[in-house]
């Protein structure tokens, strides 16, 4: 399966009680390309990537990975999948008791059973990579500013060499200099390890930074997507509306009224 | 009609959450006979469950040993049976106060932090990243607590066993003016093995009873700090409940006739 897109979702519903989270949301990602998804807090962009990674079972729909289904998934064929993946999670996930060497070495060291020695020296490798000293690997994790948590996380999304990377909000709660810094680290590591990114976010300056290509998700569904260079001119009210970040237009936020 | 619709929900909600302790059970028992086994992290586990539970559980021994004695002693002056003090001690202690006292000591200390742990990793998504990196969360955070807490809820019972016995000899000799070798000799007396078994049985059952709420909480909470907090104190109340039934259901299995 060749040609077979690296991921691709069709018609993935997913819901939480009575509230419909995804409705139906398909897109395509080819291999080695930067998918990134935009959309307001809370319209499901993370619940989509958890999907994805089999981390939450979709109610309906196909999740096909190199062209295999994933979705209903066994547990040992779910952990070879697994291995293709890496994530660099929203609020950066790091096990805060180990340091972080072995944090960026856990995919090392347990997945594929590293020695710890080889697994140490790769980690302050993959740490140099993302701009951080030797120094920093002996911290724990609750010793590191956001930013740097942010890189100790991307450097062990990146250790494994996965296929296949996904960045939940990379630069949210970042100042806009360190979200730069980790645009740039992120447009690097997907470059050097020729990876397929897929990346979710609400911020445009991130976005127009890291994709190829970008999709919107609104209401459970992608409304729009196209290469990142169309984004100004995509003629969606949707889009025009949450690019420019104007409150008035056809998304309404769901404030409740008084 | 309310009344039978309440107690039915109640009912429901109870077989509910049991079916889903019991499914969580297996699959973290499944993983703990299953390689890879993670043999530094059982250790570790070890290590926090076993030894650092002994000045608690020692303690707590100690003064029920004492108190037995000094309880057992005026009770028993009241029908000239004095004598069969050392004898009440050694098999209240082994059978009964020695596993569930220690086990009630350790849910506190080690269920509670069990639940933390694992309840503040989930709602941090440290255990989705586990899952990310290759590491299936039962065989590295569940099966590690649940051998430790099986294999060392007996030896600190074995400990307590021996301290609360000693502090009713201590109490025997100084306080109630036993000959010392008469306390010893009475103590091994009646003393049968099935007493002592019975205990550590029951202690290996309670120690995985701990280590099993306290995962279970922890992996099942959401939300914040809030989630986690009330991990926590379910993971306590509900183990020292459970501990509390399992032993009068294991005594029954051990002493029934
Ligand atoms: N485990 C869960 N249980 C219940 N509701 C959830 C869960 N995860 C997410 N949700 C709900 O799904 C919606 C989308 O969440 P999420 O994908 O995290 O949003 P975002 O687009 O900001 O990443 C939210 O309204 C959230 O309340
Ligand atoms: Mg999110």
């Amino acid at each position: 399966m060749a040609d077979a897109p690296k991921i691709a979702l069709d018609d993935v519903h997913k819901r939480f009680g009575e509230k419909r989270v995804l409705n139906g949301v398909s897109f395509e990602v080819t291999r080695g390309e930067s998918l990134v998804i935009i959309g307001g807090s809370g319209t499901g962009k993370s619940v989509t990537l958890k999907c994805v990674l089999g981390l939450m079972n979709p109610e309906a729909g196909s999740i096909r990975i190199d062209g295999e289904e994933t979705v209903g998934l066994g547990t040992r064929d779910r952990a070879r999948v697994m291995t293709k993946f890496g994530m660099l999670f929203q609020g950066s996930a790091l096990f805060d008791s180990l340091p972080v060497w072995e944090n960026v070495a856990f995919g090392l060291i347990q997945g594929q059973g590293m020695a710890r020695k080889a697994a140490k020296d790769l980690a302050v490798a993959k740490l140099a990579n993302v701009g951080l000293g030797a120094d920093v690997a002996e911290l724990f994790p609750a010793e590191l500013s956001g930013g740097m948590q942010k890189r100790v996380s991307l450097a062990r999304a990146i250790a494994t060499e996965p296929e296949i990377i996904f960045f939940d909000e990379p630069t949210t709660g970042l100042d806009p200099i360190m979200a730069d810094v980790i645009n740039d680290l992120i447009v690097k590591c997907v470059k050097d390890l020729g990876a397929t990114a897929l990346s979710i976010t609400h911020d445009m300056a991130s976005a127009r930074k890291i994709a190829d290509r970008v999709a919107m998700i609104y209401d459970g569904r992608i409304i729009w997507h196209g290469p990142v260079a169309e984004i100004d001119r995509s003629g969606n009210p949707y889009v025009d509306q949450f690019i420019h970040g104007r409150a008035e237009g056809p998304i309404r936020m769901q404030v409740k009224r008084l | 009609m309310g009344f039978v619709r309440s107690v039915g929900g109640a009912a429901l909600v109870f077989l509910a959450a049991t079916g889903r302790i019991a499914l969580f059970a297996a699959v973290a028992v499944s993983h703990c006979v299953r390689p890879p086994i993670y043999g530094r992290l059982i250790l570790r586990q070890m290590i926090s469950i076993g030894y650092y539970s002994l000045p608690v559980v020692g303690l707590t021994a100690l003064f029920t040993g004492m108190v037995l004695a000094l309880q057992s002693y005026t009770g028993f002056a009241r029908f000239q049976a004095e004598g069969a003090v050392a004898t009440v001690v050694v098999i209240s202690i082994t059978r009964e106060l020695g596993p569930v006292l220690a086990a009630l000591m350790v849910a506190g200390r080690v269920g509670a932090a069990m639940a933390a742990e694992i309840g503040t990793m989930r709602v941090t998504e440290q255990i989705d990243a586990l899952s990310t990196l290759s590491t299936n969360p039962y065989k590295y955070l569940v099966a590690p607590r649940l051998i430790a807490g099986f294999t060392m809820l007996p030896c600190l019972v074995l400990v307590a066993d021996i301290i609360g016995v000693f502090g009713g000899f201590l109490v025997g000799v100084t306080v109630l003016d036993f000959n010392p070798g008469a306390y010893i000799q009475r103590t091994w007396q009646y003393l049968e093995a099935v007493d002592v078994i019975s205990g550590l049985v029951k202690a290996a059952v309670f120690g995985f009873v701990i280590a099993l709420m306290g995962c279970y909480h922890g992996y099942a909470s959401k939300g914040g700090a809030q989630g986690v907090g009330a991990a926590t104190t379910n993971a306590v109340v509900s183990s020292s409940i459970m501990i509390l039934v399992f032993n009068y259901f294991l005594t029954g299995l051990f002493f029934s006739r």
